[in-house]
């Protein structure tokens, strides 16, 4: 039996340290899907290009967040227990890479492109352990929460790549497959994470993650919906194309939003508590013994 | 070694709050930073109430969350178990508050008073260093050690004993080294049941609270 008052809202992070984990995850996602779909041309280099103005957006959310900014090279000191200082540097990295991805030759394309979906990759990981290492807030620390960011970081950037894709000539069914399979998976794996988050938080803290869920159900069935409509009933290239990118706008949004309410909004610490009430008096001796 | 803990008999505490005001006074913490807390909590239903008062900070865990997330390794543990900030490292990130299941962190943005303009003490006392980055509890970590090259004991001598302990008037607070079996905190455990706060979290926290006597 635990006692105490109820737990709120932290306020140490706010919408710029979420910036970094929608940017960041979304970015991260649409090069490791554009890397994996091996397009070349134009809609390579748009993709490479909006996946690190995304993730670069993100990075500048935190340094804006951060107290002391000019000794922000501090970051990086402690890559042996801290997520943080291991997704600083991997970032120079990934920015390196993916540069020479977008502007090297051709050796350096086939090199850099499975590099750089394997340090965005990373990237993305070390996000999702950044977050699953904060004790402090419970609906963050839950195992789940590491799988959830990573899918719905990959699903965002299958969303994003799928906005793209129409104006080079479209995507690849393959593609929309992978897609729909990312969506579903991000949603089989959000459903396991509220489940389990939902017999031990309280009901403050579990209505604040009901509250994210509906972005996260929204960016993740409706879609999903839309894609399986389409393939299931056949429509005219035009209405086809736009629902295409309904989806993909979907996808994005609602991953974002998703990150930004699990952060600014559904972030309650465990407030404090006590196993024991202190027993004060003078206790009868033939009374038992206390324990609340 | 040695081991320094902080042990709060939960039955002697009446939440005067005393102990805020001397570590207020002691660590010149700005308005709205309180190293030592007490929480007032109160629990049950009318006319079945209970409440206690529970002294929180910064616990000083054997694996602190705030240590290993701390990208800048500006967070240092010491032998004796001290958990300390740099502030010359610290980039005032914040990963250190959210890591945290005590809420004992702090992070002040712009220099703050109590009456708006600085008082003459605030003026003297105000440290740059500590804006804009985590600051909590250190146990009073400078006393201690000039205590210690006194050759003063902490938690025995007041002069190497943290000022929260110091001006506890119910006796409630008590520090010194868990490893020596005969310390005072030592034998306050041995002879009263006792719990850690958040202990499934793993962290080992170095606060005690005491709750009742001994099981006979």
């Amino acid at each position: 039996m635990s006692f105490g008052p109820n737990p709120w809202q932290q306020k140490s992070w706010d919408w710029r340290a979420a910036g970094n984990f929608i940017g960041g995850g979304a970015g991260c996602g649409l090069l490791s899907i554009t890397a994996v779909s091996g397009v070349q041309g134009g809609l390579r280099q748009a993709a490479i290009v909006l996946a690190l103005a995304l993730v670069s957006l993100g990075l500048l959310g935190v340094w804006a967040e951060i107290g002391r900014p000019w000794r922000a090279i501090n970051v990086m000191f402690n890559p042996r227990t801290s997520w943080m200082s291991r997704e600083a540097a991997l970032a120079p990295l990934l920015m390196a890479v993916s540069g020479l991805w977008l502007f090297g030759q051709s050796w350096a394309v086939l090199v850099c492109g499975p590099l750089a979906a394997l340090l965005a990759l990373a990237f993305l990981y070390s996000q999702a352990r950044i977050l699953q290492a904060s004790k402090g807030i419970p609906a963050w620390r839950e195992p789940l929460t590491v799988p959830l960011l990573v899918a719905t970081g990959l699903a965002e950037g299958a969303g994003l790549f799928c906005l793209l894709a129409p104006w080079w000539g479209g995507a690849s069914p393959m593609l929309w497959a992978a897609f729909a399979g990312l969506l579903a998976l991000r949603f089989m794996i959000g459903v396991s994470w509220y489940a389990r988050l939902s017999r031990q938080l309280g009901p403050r803290p579990l209505q604040a993650v009901n509250r994210a869920g509906h972005a996260f159900n929204a960016g993740s069935l409706l879609p999903l919906a839309i894609l399986l409509g389409l393939l299931m009933l056949p429509l005219p290239p035009g209405w086809a194309l736009a629902l295409q990118l309904l989806a993909g706008a979907l996808a994005v949004l609602g991953g974002g939003a998703f990150k930004f309410m699990l952060i600014t909004r559904a972030g309650f610490n465990q407030g404090f508590a006590l196993t024991h009430l202190p027993v004060r008096g003078v206790r009868p001796s033939s009374a038992p013994s206390r324990s609340p | 070694m040695t081991r320094y803990v902080m042990v709060a008999d939960l039955r002697r505490c009446v939440g005067c709050q005393t102990c805020t005001a001397a570590c207020k006074h002691a660590n010149a913490t700005p308005p709205g930073v309180q190293w030592r807390r007490v929480i007032d909590m109160e629990f049950g239903e009318y006319p079945d109430v209970k409440r206690a008062f529970v002294p929180v900070g910064c616990q000083h865990c054997d694996e602190p969350p705030c240590l290993a997330v701390c990208p800048t390794t500006a967070t240092k543990k010491r032998p004796d178990g001290i958990v300390t900030i740099d502030y010359d490292l610290c980039i005032g990130c914040a990963y250190c508050s959210v890591a945290c299941p005590y809420q004992a962190r702090y992070k002040t943005e712009r220099a703050t008073f109590a009456y708006g303009r600085p008082t003459e003490s605030e003026s003297k006392r105000h440290d740059e260093a500590r804006l804009a980055v985590a600051t909590k509890c250190t146990f009073c970590v400078e006393r201690i050690d000039a205590g210690l090259e006194q050759g003063l004991t902490p938690g025995v001598d007041p002069a190497a004993t943290p000022a929260c302990v110091n001006s506890c008037i119910a006796q409630a607070l008590a520090f010194g080294d868990a490893d020596d079996p005969d310390s005072n905190v030592s034998q306050l455990l041995a002879h009263n049941q006792h719990f850690r706060m958040h202990e499934e979290l793993g962290t080992g926290p170095g606060f005690h609270y005491l709750w009742d006597a001994e099981a006979s």
